[in-house]
């Protein structure tokens, strides 16, 4: 195989489609007869159900019908556990998933009480307020430690606690270890995630054919298998009469994975009942609490080190809001348990959280998955370590980096993929070297004193990550060479911009000899290809990549073994390129590959035992574990004394994510992520009163960066291949996203020299607003 | 109440269209279900996110805070009337593709439409007035870094042609 297109940065395949608004996204599907769909939500966090009626609406011209709880009969189930726990031996864990439409009781502002069914959207919404509620309020469950005390309201009143889950995982013995230590410092963090808040919302389509007696669904949907699965079962038709079809999906980020959302469960099952297709858009407004967060942590956190900075153990016990419902089981809390240990050698380990139920919206992975949570409390624990001993920040991280020569390394505890915490591969000292030459750390420091001296606020902050990626359990790809030339590839993820149009297309055109242009993929279309998981966890490129790499070779062996047949040579003596099989040194003599496609399909002759007719193949990869990737962001700011407005002056990545296939769309993702941790670190923080009211549920109110927030950034890499699959792949979707926090906690320390003050910085996300807060509240 | 109807001629990309709409149709609802010119997407319904950008009489608006009413006996432009007939893509349209502009390229639409009438008053842009120009659109993918290149790009591309 020769790499023409493997590693370059090809300009994506999709781009087109997009740059002339001919991709279809879910409103754009539009059917004959088609009804529109509006959900009734709840204005209250927490209170019981007293009454419905929805009897005036259902006279309004235009309306179809109203349903409640109560219609829908057997229907109305609980939805299923995604994510089942891991084996960690004493875990709690309470499954209380989200319900179709809430029965007796809401459970957080914008749960689904009724749907209108009606000729248009418009109607829809209009016959909304005629439904006439009554709601008993309760106690709303928003703090999570007043959550845990006992005479606390309950989220879920059968539980008799608001526990969703509780979990120990340790290594090594801290206690010993903080008793032979130099310092101890132990501190409260808080870290609170927002909202992934996608341009496009969600949506759904649902159409139901009685004559043919098939569903389709098209779905906003991260994982359309699973949604197929799911729904056909609760449906009770079988999987083959469901056709679920993710298409071009307007942004993802984790909430679009989550199932089933009420809206999902409601939609086909009304097309069935009417025999009519139905459409449901969520709008912005909907989208602040119908869509999953994530949200906080509190970390009661600390760590023991030796005089010369040297971890010798960490201590944290930390309590996870997991809002209303748990259907993502312990996925968010165990990867900020895990990712907490970064990229150090860190001999005992003893983590305890509680995952606690509130009245508030579900929480489910959104980019970084709680990893954020983890590296905020270990990275400021090493910032205030380095300050008490008087260690630079950059060297205390450059003394406790595991080693190269250590990999594989075993971390001793449970992932959320079942196994072992084992990073794969990696070399990490000069990935901070690197960082700490491109941000020019050394230059830096003098230039801070000059221009502090001229009343300037200048400060740097460094931060390091590794991030668990690529997990399984499996995904497939089917490559086909089409009659025309063209190769086809179908895998069963779901695409929501990571130009898997163009990076798997690159990894067929290399086998097959092809152009990357000539290369068609089909994502996220269940009919199209049967089997797969979906996509999340950075898993897209490693999984499916790998899964694509398969199939094509096998293609391209079938290819070479029916050409070998037709021009009676060793295959050795074949040279396939430019979408045809020739014989070496006789270019002229040669088969393309559309045509030995039709001869793999022929008229006449049966098909040999042991083959298959088609130049077709189907294989599928499930790496044993995760890959992980590792990084360092460093950035300089300079924050104004007055204001505590910030701009930022560099910022730079480092980052090994093993093989890359693609460059240019490898730089996409990590600006991305960044952009989305700059958010997370000093923008967006959803403000909920005591009553579970979400007080800025607007864009002009939840502020996502613009163009003005995001800096320019300066990308390096280094290559670790990974072990655990052929290319070397590792996962790169979530890493821009994850130690941006600390980051920024540490370089508006710098800045303001905040140490002096007696003031740490020790919650995301911060604001201007806050630093005044936080300063003021130090001051005698 | 029977919702009031009103009669209304619009220009859509060089084309005449005439409509019977209830006068609180959306101009983003009336683009997309009525005339099916689905490229310009909704994303916030409020005026922020810049997604259902198209030019009124060449300036760019918000589709989503206009009615269709309002934009009755007006030209209007949106993404399906970027590329020539022929298909060739504009000069910021090529730049986005060259660029890596876009990810999911749902904000895409209304990026290319505000760019393409700010690089018509300011065919010089610094990178500065660039972001500025385009901090009313949000982008959840990109980090904007590569969109920047992109229009600085396009602008050179275009004072290149010009004649």
């Amino acid at each position: 195989m020769t790499t023409r297109f493997f590693g370059a940065p090809v300009k994506r395949n999709e781009d087109r489609k997009l740059l002339t608004g001919q991709a279809l996204f879910i409103d754009d599907v539009e059917l004959p007869g088609m009804l529109h769909a509006a959900f009734l939500r709840s204005h209250a966090a927490h209170a019981r159900i007293k009454r419905i009626d929805v009897s005036r609406a259902l006279q309004r011209p235009g309306v179809v019908a109203v349903y409640t709880a109560d219609d829908y009969g057997a229907y109305w189930q609980p939805g299923p556990l995604l994510v089942p726990p891991p084996p960690i031996p004493r875990s709690i864990f309470n499954l209380r998933t989200q319900v179709p439409l809430a029965k007796d009781k809401v459970r957080h502002v914008g749960e689904p009480l009724a749907v209108v069914v009606a000729e248009s959207r418009y109607i829809a919404e209009d016959a909304l307020d005629d439904i006439d509620v009554d709601l008993e309020p309760l106690p709303a469950v928003i703090d999570l430690e007043a959550a845990l005390r006992p005479g606390s309201a309950l989220v879920h009143d059968d539980l008799g606690s608001n526990v969703s889950a509780h979990v120990h995982q340790s290594k090594g013995d801290y206690r010993a270890a903080a008793a032979k230590a130099h310092l101890v410092i132990k501190r409260r963090f808080a870290y609170e995630h927002g909202i992934a808040s996608t341009i496009e919302t969600r949506g759904v389509v649902a159409h139901w054919e009685a004559r043919s007696q098939h569903m389709t669904i098209w779905d906003t949907t991260q994982a359309p298998v699973f949604v197929r699965n799911g729904l056909a079962a609760v449906l009770g038709l079988g999987e083959r009469q469901v056709r679920v079809i993710a298409p071009f999906v307007g942004g993802g980020f984790g909430p679009k994975i989550m199932m089933f959302y009420p809206e999902e469960v409601a939609l086909p099952w009304i097309s069935m009942r009417l025999n009519r297709p139905v459409k449901w858009i969520e709008d912005r407004l909907e989208h602040f609490f119908a869509t999953t967060h994530e949200r906080g942590q509190i970390h009661d956190a600390e760590i023991a080190v030796t005089r010369d900075g040297r971890i010798l153990g960490v201590k944290d016990v930390f309590l996870h809001d997991g809002g209303a419902y748990d259907p993502y089981g312990l996925t968010v809390p165990i990867n900020s348990q895990c990712t907490l240990l970064g990229p150090y050698v860190v001999p005992s380990y003893d983590s305890t959280f509680t995952a606690v139920f509130t009245n508030l919206p579900i929480v489910t992975p959104y980019r970084g998955a709680g990893r954020q949570h983890g590296v905020f409390v270990m990275e400021r624990l090493l910032d205030l370590a380095a300050h008490e001993l008087n260690i630079d920040p950059a060297e205390i991280r450059r003394r406790n980096l595991i080693p190269a020569d250590a990999f594989p390394y075993k971390n001793g505890i449970i992932y959320q993929d079942f196994s072992q915490l084992e990073y794969d591969s990696g070399n990490y000292e000069p990935v901070l070297d690197q960082t700490l030459q491109a941000i020019g750390y050394a230059e830096f420091k003098q230039e801070q004193e000059k221009l502090r001296a001229q009343g300037r606020h200048v400060g740097i902050g460094v931060a390091c990550y590794v991030e668990g990626t690529g997990i399984g359990p499996y995904e497939g790809a089917k490559v086909q060479v089409q009659a025309n030339g063209k190769v086809s590839v179908a895998t069963g993820i779901g695409t929501q911009g990571q130009g898997h149009f163009t990076s798997f297309a690159q990894i067929a055109a290399d086998q097959l000899g092809v152009d990357v242009t000539d290369v068609e993929i089909v994502t996220g279309d269940t009919d199209q290809f049967y089997w797969g998981a979906g996509t999340f966890a950075s898993r897209g490129a490693v999984v499916a990549g790998n899964a694509v790499n398969e199939a094509s070779r096998a293609v391209r062996q079938k290819a070479l073994k029916l050409a070998s047949d037709a021009f009676e040579c060793a295959e050795e003596d074949l040279v396939l390129a430019d979408g045809k099989i020739s014989i070496v040194g006789i270019p002229e003599k040669f088969l393309s590959l559309g045509e030995l496609a039709k001869r793999a399909n022929p008229m006449r002759g049966a098909v040999k035992p042991g083959t298959e007719p088609g130049l077709e193949s189907t294989q599928y990869f499930g790496p044993p574990s995760g890959a992980t990737a590792n990084g360092v962001h460093a950035m300089i700011v300079e924050v104004d004394p007055d204001t505590f407005d910030l701009k930022i002056l560099k910022y730079v990545v480092v980052h090994d994510c093993g093989t890359v296939i693609n460059p240019l769309i490898l730089e996409g993702q990590i600006h991305g992520g960044v952009a989305q941790g700059i958010g997370n670190a000093f923008y967006e923080k959803l403000v909920f009163d005591d009553q579970g009211q979400l007080l800025n549920a607007s864009l002009a109110d939840y502020l996502l960066p613009t163009a003005l927030e995001v800096p320019r950034m300066e990308l390096g890499h280094t290559v670790t291949p990974s072990p655990l699959n052929p290319m070397g792949i590792k996962g790169a979707g979530e890493a821009g996203a994850i130690p941006v926090g600390p980051l920024f906690a540490q370089a508006i320390e710098d800045a303001l020299q905040l140490k002096e003050k007696n003031v740490e910085l020790l919650e995301i996300p911060l604001s201007p607003s806050r630093i005044f807060d936080l300063i003021k509240a130090s001051e005698p | 109440m029977q919702p009031d109807r009103h009669e209304i001629s619009i220009s859509v990309n060089g084309t005449a269209y005439r409509r019977s709409v209830e006068s609180r149709t959306l101009l983003s609802d009336f683009l997309r279900h009525d005339l099916l010119l689905a490229g310009t997407h909704v994303g916030c319904e409020h005026g922020v996110c810049g997604a259902c950008t198209v030019l009124l009489d060449g300036a760019p608006i918000r589709s989503c805070l206009m009615l269709a009413v309002q934009a009755n006996g007006h030209e209007l432009s949106t993404i399906e009337g970027l590329a020539s007939d022929s298909g060739e893509l504009s000069p910021v349209q090529r730049a986005m593709h060259e660029h890596h502009g876009l990810q999911c390229g749902y904000c895409t639409p209304g990026i290319l439409m505000t760019m393409t009438a700010f690089l018509k008053q300011n065919p010089s842009p610094s990178e500065e007035k660039v972001r500025e120009a385009l901090s009313g659109n949000l982008c959840r993918c990109t980090g904007y870094q590569h969109i920047v290149d992109a229009v600085m790009a396009a602008a050179q591309a275009m004072r290149a042609a010009a004649p």
